[in-house]
Order: structure tokens, then sequence, then C-alpha cells
């Protein structure tokens, strides 16, 4: 049975936990809203960019003069996982689940004989991986000093990816990052970017036929370059959004738990000290009887 | 309106505008173009430079730097990678971009060293830009080729 004070300093610990939970759901809260206007700034251009490049793609095909981003190497043998977590925790099963999804591909794709090789961005899936396929790290992207995301962070990234794949580290390469769908709902998912794939949900143009200044290819070998920044950029910004809505429901339940415990432990404290009322009255009374 | 055309103008970031225009002007990779209504349909690269968008109230300016435009018969639209409106190009911004191309251009030169393509491409690529100052009366600074 704790004492009085033992449970008066639960409470009060309790009680700023809550208030601590409570700030971060709403400095979540007000982040999402940030994060979320980005995504959705961002998603025209993305829209834009993917029907233009489905019709390119789909008027170059699959000819030997295509360009390696498009075409491929021809095998896919050695695969890269880009693995896009966020730079903290405390966001419920966000990054967790990401690394999950990661790390599933990575040991199917073992099993599978291929060679498999990781880049992190973000620290939280650097250190969830870590133990287990540490050994197949090349390398590690920090955004913790990134306050907003531009595009130029993701273009950093594209290229650091474009400089492997041009040294031949890679054939295939796939990005792991997290959709947001609404506050409670995130969706782990895997995008290839390198070769090319129309992402799904893309209205190809169909039946323009366009005049391409300069030509064909050389607008494709610019654009390709550009759709791995484009993709890397939407995923970071989805991942954003992701991140603070994960965050923002966890705290939020974190908030709740931390209510319901205070109600429970207030109970006990008053019972208690109810307890030790009614054992001085009959300390009192029966010393009175006695006399 | 039959002479109308719908202008669209995105950068990876936030979309700069949306709006019926008359005629736009493109500085496209070969060189400029005016797309009005009825255009061709053409895919184009842009170099960077500024793109003048002549509209029932009059005409804006942008600052583009590279990325492409999609011209169809109903409209435009020009996805650039980094758009600026003139307004808000100041020396200084106008200074880092100059900068950044500086550097993309000197890395390259590194790491192509015996072949002049990329190089060339990076050349350009800053001497547009340093252009660009020029045409919108900011003091050029004086590239480091």
């Amino acid at each position: 049975m704790p004492s009085l004070k033992d449970l008066k300093t639960r409470i009060e610990s309790v009680k700023s936990t809550r208030k601590i939970t409570k700030a971060m759901q709403m400095v979540a809260a007000a982040k999402l809203r940030r994060a979320q206007d980005a995504a959705e700034a961002s998603r025209p251009y993305a829209e834009r960019f993917n029907a233009v490049m489905a019709g390119l793609a789909a008027s170059v095909g699959d000819s030997d003069s295509a360009p390696v981003l498009l075409r491929g190497t021809g095998s896919d043998q050695t695969q890269l996982l880009v693995v896009m977590t966020a730079e903290r925790g405390l966001c419920g099963g966000f990054n967790a689940n990401i690394a999950k999804l990661a790390r599933s591909h990575a040991e199917d794709l073992r099993g599978k004989g291929k060679t498999v090789k990781i880049l992190t961005v973000g620290k939280k899936g650097r250190d969830a991986l870590k133990r287990d396929l540490g050994d197949l790290f090349i390398g590690h992207v920090d955004l913790t000093d990134v306050k907003n995301i531009s595009y130029e962070d993701a273009q950093d990234i594209a290229r650091d990816i474009l400089g492997r794949f041009d040294e031949g580290e890679f054939d295939v390469a796939t990005i792991f990052y997290s959709k947001f769908v609404n506050v409670v709902t995130q969706v782990p998912s895997a995008q290839q970017v390198i070769p090319f794939e129309v992402p799904e949900g893309t209205e190809a143009e169909g039946g323009t036929l366009y005049d391409y200044e300069p030509g064909e290819e050389e607008i494709l070998a610019d654009l390709l370059p550009r759709g791995v920044a484009t993709a890397i950029f939407s995923a970071l910004l989805e991942n954003g959004a992701s991140e603070q809505g994960a965050r923002m429901s966890a705290m939020d339940n974190a908030t709740r738990n931390a209510g319901e415990m205070i109600d429970q432990l207030t109970i006990e404290y008053n019972r208690s000290r109810q307890a030790v009322i009614t054992n001085e009255l009959i300390e009192i009374i029966s010393g009175a009887e006695a006399l | 309106m039959a002479n109308a055309l719908q202008f669209d103008l995105v950068s990876p970031e936030r979309r700069l505008a949306q709006l019926e225009a008359t005629e736009v002007q493109i500085p496209g990779a070969d060189g400029d173009m005016t797309a009005m209504a009825d255009h061709a349909p053409t895919i184009t690269t842009l170099r960077p430079g500024i793109l003048t968008v002549t509209h029932s109230g009059g005409s804006d300016d942008y600052v583009v730097s590279g990325g492409f435009a999609e011209i169809t018969a109903e409209g435009v639209t020009v996805l650039a990678e980094k758009a600026l409106p003139r307004g808000e190009m100041t020396q200084e911004v106008y200074e880092r971009l100059v900068e950044e191309a500086q550097s993309a251009y000197d890395k390259t030169k590194e790491t192509f060293k015996n072949e002049p393509g990329p190089v060339d491409d990076a050349a350009k690529l800053l001497s547009d830009m340093v252009a660009v100052g020029g045409h919108i009366g900011l003091s050029p600074k004086q590239p480091n080729l």
C-alpha cells in the first residue's frame, strides 16, 4: 500500500506527463496542417509530371536507344532500398511500420538470391534496421537540421542515388515511405524509382502527338533524373504529413491514458486518505471509551 | 473566348499561377517561343529565363530556372524547377541562384574533366542564369568560367 505522499507525487508526475503529451499533440496538429498543405501544393506538379513522363515513356518504349533510367540495366540483381523515415520518435507505429515493410522486402529479395543495399533517410529508420540489416547499409541522409523540406533536399538525395546508379552500384531502386491518408491512417508504401515506372493512378496522355523540342530522347534524358527527384520530394512530403498525423494520434492517446491514470490514482488517494481519517477517529473514540 | 488559353505555372513546391491568358512567351531550351491558342502540341525543356504571360489584365513576368513546358491547343502547362514572380527576384535571390549555378558548374568540371558535353551544358546554364539578371535590371555577376 503506497503512502499518501507517494500517491501524491505520482499524481503530480502523471499530470506533468499529460501536460507534455498535450503540448506535443497541439504542436503536431499545427505542424500537420503545414505539412498537409505542402504535400497538397506539390501534387499538381507531380501529377502533370507523371502524365507527361508516361506519354514519353510509352512513345520511346523499350527501344535500345532508350535511356538506362527508363529501360533499366537489364538485370535486377542488385537492389537498392531507400528507407525514408522520420528523424524523431514518439509518433506511434510510424517509423516501425516503414521499417517493417522495408525489412520484409529485404528478406524477400535476399531469399531470391538478390544483393540488397540500403540507403536510409532519417535517423529512426537507420536505428530500427541497424541490428538485422546493418551490414547492408551503404549510406545515410541526415535531415535533422531541415525544418521545412524543400525541393533542393530531394534533389540532393536524388543526386546521391543517381551518382551511385551511374557507378553501377545497383540495378533497381525502390523508395519506402508512408502515404498520408488521414490523421489516423498512414499506409507504408514502396515505389520503384529506377528504372522509371509510371506510378499507379496516372492517366497517360493518350492520343495527342507532341512535337518535342529538342528531341524526344534529349527531353527524356533531362526529365528522368528530375523524375527521381520529384518522386523523392513527394515521398518526403507525404512522410512529413504522415509523421505529424501519427504523432498527433499517438499523443492524443497518451493524453487520454494519462487522464484515466490520474482519475484512478485520485480515487486511490482519496480512499486511503479516508482510511487514515477513519483510523484516527477510531483511535480517539476507543481512547475516550477506555477512560 | 476563342483566342484564350489556359495557363498553369507550377513548381514542385507550389502553384504559382493558374489563369486564362492570350499568349505565353516561353524561354525554351532551343530558343524563345510564344504560344497562343491552337498552338501545335509541343513539349519543350526550359532554360533559365523570363516567362511572360499576357492576359486580359496586362502581362506578368516570372523568372524560371529549368524545367519543361507542355503546350496543347487549349493551354500551356509550365513545370518549372524553380519559379518566382519577377517582383520577388531581388539582387540577393539572384546572387544565390547564380552562385548555385556556379557551384554546379565547378562540380561538373571536376567530375567530367575530359568530357566537354556536360561541362558545356553546365556552362550554358550558368551563363543563361547570368543573362537573366541583365534582362531584369539587376547587376549581373560575371561568371567564372
